[in-house]
């Protein structure tokens, strides 16, 4: 059954290696780590509700729930990525053109409209697996160091498990449908997973508004997959890519609706404007899903629908330029937020709304291969990012509850000074952060420019529809990576540098966490350096920035998926004709690409002067920002905004149809006819009157009328 | 003959009828139905003439039953006279709503 | 000759049911039945159903009247008389739909225009010629209609034991 029925093989010979099976033991490991959790259901909820931690320095030490996931969890994980890495190894020695279909059962027949269970597997699927898989798996291993004191310990690995399942149908789907249950299944995981410790209400809320916000991403998705199938007749991405240049005309009305309504899904999906507003919120779950879901696989989702459904995207300038333009303005957006913000978590988080933005500005401008690359590199460090950050609030709630404080372990007002307590962490989160701001050598410099230079490559093709707003795409994006180093330098400060604002007391009890934990923020760490290196166009690589080609820097990369972004490139050559070889300003791509680095590292640089400089208040006596600065901390108040003209509307023509049109109308005419009912019969009853004399009376009339009638 | 017999048991039929809707006293309805049975009997009996002895055979079996029921039905009023110590049929109305 | 006889016959039966509707003491009402059931005697007569007519003065006025009388004394009905006539508007109601009765019933016969001696009254006169009066009717009754005859017996002992079993008086 693994092997699939029907294994179409293409040109070359690769060979699918169990490919099943990457995609069953997810689910295993679900499933005997819920038959765990379900068998120890009640005394965990008893021990959620009362807020409790288990007292593992105790007699007993790791409790019985604690053996087995520990080692299904992170196993089936790491079951999978070797097998993906031998499908990898063996894809990477056959010439692939087309993508292998590995079909196991016919799940839809309806006449003319059939989906089978189908895998499929080509360059961008196998990407998309070796990273869900590679740094699931690295978050899983971090998830048995951080979760230990926790009751719901089964529990969480069989959500962690079923999560990487669902993800794993949803980047290996043969199609839409497939996809969209992979969709629906993150989305069901993120909600379990936000919502995990559910005793607190706040945190429960958090899980509904995720899912919530993602179901009018997923209405957006549904209605394109409709469109798709009046157009195509089928669903199957062979099917539709293969019919795309054909049945739909460029740039008309049908394609322009068919990605600007993906384009809705991918928003909710990767919290893009205006569905973002979830994921901030979803700090509120434990570190290391937001670390997995909201950093490195579920919101990457959005951009692996649109690389996916590139083709379509080429045939639409109108879709592609909305996409960029969501992209670009989204991650804006989220630096200026991300500036005041205090809670550790937040600020990683708008973080990743800014950088899924300019992932989206890549794969809408074109350069479909370079928003997979910046996805697979912001896996790696905001990955990183987030674990470290798990590991400093690990070792804050260690010092608070030692003192029994009730601080904020999460307010980064209370830090500082870390770097001696946790040097790991320190030196690891520094990788990251340079990284992130787009520094040479590290991974994030490479994919963040391309998709700039894209931007302006593109742009300003012979052809170009809206080559003013690419111009300003391009401007905004510059803008944006330069916020990103300082918020991202403002966070490594206040953390790390400076003098610990924690409390003298709790100072003593803070450390560095166990090697369960590190040895992952160290393999991220690897990642986030050499990362970068499999894309670099010829141009870095000649020059300085790159060795003079002494560096082991390649373009693999971009040629790997040629074969994926083929017909979109034959697209876009058609209608755009040849590209922009120089920015908006002048200059190439070399220029630029020093240009953006240097400002980078300057602002990294001047931006650490300038907060070490500023003295720190520990959160409780700190006071509100005034001016713009509270307008940022507010999130530009846009929560309030949607409150108070969406979700208070809804609010209130939902009360109105329950209170007036059922309970009032509905249940009144139901009610009426009961009450009629009752009159009536109540009516008749008084036929009923006991007395011998009426009885003979209606019986002699009744007599009469037979005798009447039959003698008529 | 026979037309005026029929005629005669018509009047008294309807006659056995009103008393039964109109009477209260439960031996005089009852009264009042035997009566109509007789009136009954006579039309047998006119017509027996027509058709043959069937008639008067039937009416010779409506007089048995008549008796049987008159004993079954004095016995039930009976019955009922001792609970309530009266036979007016307005007091027997248990069934009222 | 006949027909005046009837005619005085009716007379009588109409004032007796007359009597019995509309008397006030129940003993009254039973003593107009009994005309009644006389004069009907006697009409049977005038349509040559002689044994038939003995049988009615026997069992009918003689058994089943009597029967009534008893139950009447028993229960101590014969001397207050309410007035036990529902009068008002059902009484109206009641005369309406009797009329309505009586004019179904009129319409009936009135439409047949009138029946006169058919075959069966030639047959009955044969009989009794041959086996006499009580023998016309024995003839057919114990012959073809034997097992009717057999079952009104045992109808006549359920209603025995049904009326003793009714009217006992509880032995508390």
């Amino acid at each position: 059954m693994f092997q699939g029925g029907g294994a179409q093989a293409a040109a070359g010979d690769f060979e699918p290696f169990l490919p099943g099976l990457v995609v069953l033991l997810p689910l295993i490991g679900f499933l005997i780590n819920g038959f765990l959790a379900l068998k120890h259901a009640r005394a965990s909820a008893e021990a959620v509700r009362a807020g409790g931690e288990l007292d593992l320095d105790g007699p007993g030490g790791r409790p019985a729930t604690h053996t087995l996931p520990t080692w299904v969890g992170p196993g089936v994980m790491l079951g999978a990525f070797l097998i993906t890495l031998v499908n990898f190894t063996s894809m990477l020695g056959a010439e692939l053109h087309e993508p292998v279909v590995v079909e196991y059962w016919t799940w839809i027949a309806t006449g003319t409209f059939t989906v089978s269970a189908a895998l499929q597997l080509d360059q961008l699927s196998m990407i998309m697996m070796m990273v869900v898989t590679g740094v699931g798996f690295l978050i899983h291993v971090f998830s048995v160091g951080y979760m230990k004191d926790d009751p719901g310990y089964p529990r969480y690995f069989a959500y962690l498990n079923l999560f990487i399942f669902f993800m794993l149908v949803l980047v290996m789907g043969a199609s839409y449908p497939l996809m969209f249950v992979g969709w629906e299944g993150v989305g069901l995981c993120s909600y379990l997973l936000i919502g995990f410790w559910f005793a607190d209400r706040e945190k429960a809320d958090a899980g509904k508004k995720a899912f919530i916000v993602n179901r009018i991403g997923d209405f957006g998705f549904l209605i394109a997959l409709f469109l798709l199938y009046t157009t195509f007749g089928t669903l199957d991405f062979a099917g539709v890519f293969g019919e795309a240049e054909t049945g739909l005309l460029y740039g008309g009305g049908l394609v322009t609706a068919i990605t600007l309504f993906f384009l809705l899904g991918a928003a909710g999906k990767s919290a893009q404007i205006p569905l973002y507003v979830w994921l901030p919120d979803a700090m509120a779950g434990p570190t290391p899903v937001s670390a997995l879901i909201h950093a490195a696989t579920m919101v990457t989702a959005g951009v692996y629908l649109v690389a996916r459904s590139s083709v379509l995207f080429a045939l639409s300038p109108v879709g592609s330029a909305a996409v960029a333009g969501i992209g670009v303005l989204t991650a804006l957006f989220a630096a200026t937020i991300a500036l005041k913000q205090n809670d550790i978590k937040k600020v990683l988080a708008y973080s990743t709304i800014s950088q899924l933005g300019y992932m989206f500005l890549g794969v809408g401008v074109g350069a479909y291969a370079a928003g997979v690359f910046h996805l697979m590199t912001h896996a790696f460090f905001k990955a990183l990012l987030f674990l470290g950050a798990g590991a400093v609030i690990h070792a804050m709630h260690h010092a608070y509850h030692a003192t029994h404080s009730h601080e904020d372990a999460q307010d980064m007002r209370n830090m500082g000074g870390l770097k001696s307590h946790m040097p790991i962490t320190w030196i690891t989160m520094w990788i990251a952060t340079l990284a992130i701001a787009g520094i040479w050598p590290f991974a994030g410099f490479f994919s963040k420019d391309e998709i700039i230079w894209y931007t302006a490559a593109f742009g300003g093709a012979e052809n170009a529809p809206f080559s003013a707003l690419y111009t300003v795409y391009w401007i905004i994006a510059l803008a944006a990576a330069m916020l990103t180093a300082f918020y991202m330098t403002r966070l490594m400060v206040l953390t790390f540098h400076g003098k610990n604002r924690t409390g003298a007391e709790e100072e003593r009890h803070l450390h560095e966490v166990s090697p369960v934990m590190w040895v992952p923020l160290a393999v991220l760490a690897v990642l986030s350096i050499f990362g970068g290196w499999i894309n670099v166009p010829e141009a870095i690589r000649m020059s300085f920035l790159g060795g003079f080609g002494a560096l082991p820097m390649t373009e693999w990369l971009h040629h790997w998926l040629e074969p994926i972004t083929a017909q979109a490139h034959h697209v876009q050559e058609l209608h755009l004709g040849e590209v922009s070889h120089s920015s908006p300003f002048g200059g190439g791509e070399l220029a630029w690409a020093l240009i953006s680095t240097i400002a980078a590292a300057l602002v990294v640089v001047v931006s650490m002067r300038v907060i070490g400089g500023k003295t720190v208040v520990p959160a409780r006596d700190d006071v509100e920002p005034t001016g713009f600065g509270k307008v940022l901390y507010n999130k530009w108040y846009v929560d309030e905004f949607y409150d108070r003209f969406i979700v208070q509307p809804i609010i209130r023509a939902s009360r109105f149809s329950w209170k007036v049109i059922d309970a009032t109308i509905i249940d009144g005419v139901v009610n009426a006819v009961g009450w009629g009912s009752r009159g009536f019969g109540w009516g008749i009853s008084m036929f009923q009157t006991g007395s011998v004399n009426t009885y003979a009376f209606i019986l002699t009339v009744g007599v009469l009328v037979i005798l009447g009638v039959s003698m008529l | 003959m026979i037309t005026e017999a029929l005629v005669l048991s018509a009047i008294l039929f309807v006659l056995g009828t009103f008393g039964v809707l109109v009477r209260r006293n439960a031996i005089i309805m009852f009264l009042c139905i035997e009566l109509q049975l007789n009136a009954v009997n006579l039309s047998f009996v006119a017509f027996s003439r027509m058709v043959g002895i069937e008639g008067q055979i039937f009416v010779f079996f409506v007089m048995t039953v008549a008796a049987a029921e008159a004993a079954v039905g004095l016995a039930i009023i009976i019955s009922i006279f001792r609970h309530y110590e009266t036979v007016n049929v307005n007091n027997f109305n248990l069934l009222k709503w | 000759m006949t027909l005046i006889l009837f005619y005085v016959f009716s007379a009588v039966a109409i004032g007796g049911a007359l009597g019995v509707v509309l008397a006030k003491s129940p003993v009254g009402s039973l003593l107009f039945m009994v005309a009644t059931l006389a004069s009907l005697a006697g009409t049977f007569v005038l349509l040559e159903a002689h044994f038939l007519a003995a049988i009615q003065i026997i069992v009918y006025a003689g058994a089943i009247m009597v029967l009534f009388l008893f139950v009447i004394m028993l229960l101590n009905l014969g001397h207050d008389y309410q007035k036990d006539i529902k009068g008002g508007v059902f009484g109206i109601l009641s005369f309406v739909v009797i009329g309505l009765m009586a004019g179904l019933l009129a319409r009936q016969f009135s439409g047949g225009g009138g029946f006169a001696e058919g075959p069966g009254g030639v047959a009955i006169d044969a009989a009794i010629q041959e086996h006499g009066v009580v023998g016309a009717i024995a003839q057919p009754l114990y012959t073809t209609y034997v097992v009717p005859f057999e079952i009104t017996g045992i109808l006549l002992l359920v209603a025995i034991v049904g009326a003793i079993v009714l009217a006992k008086r509880r032995v508390n």
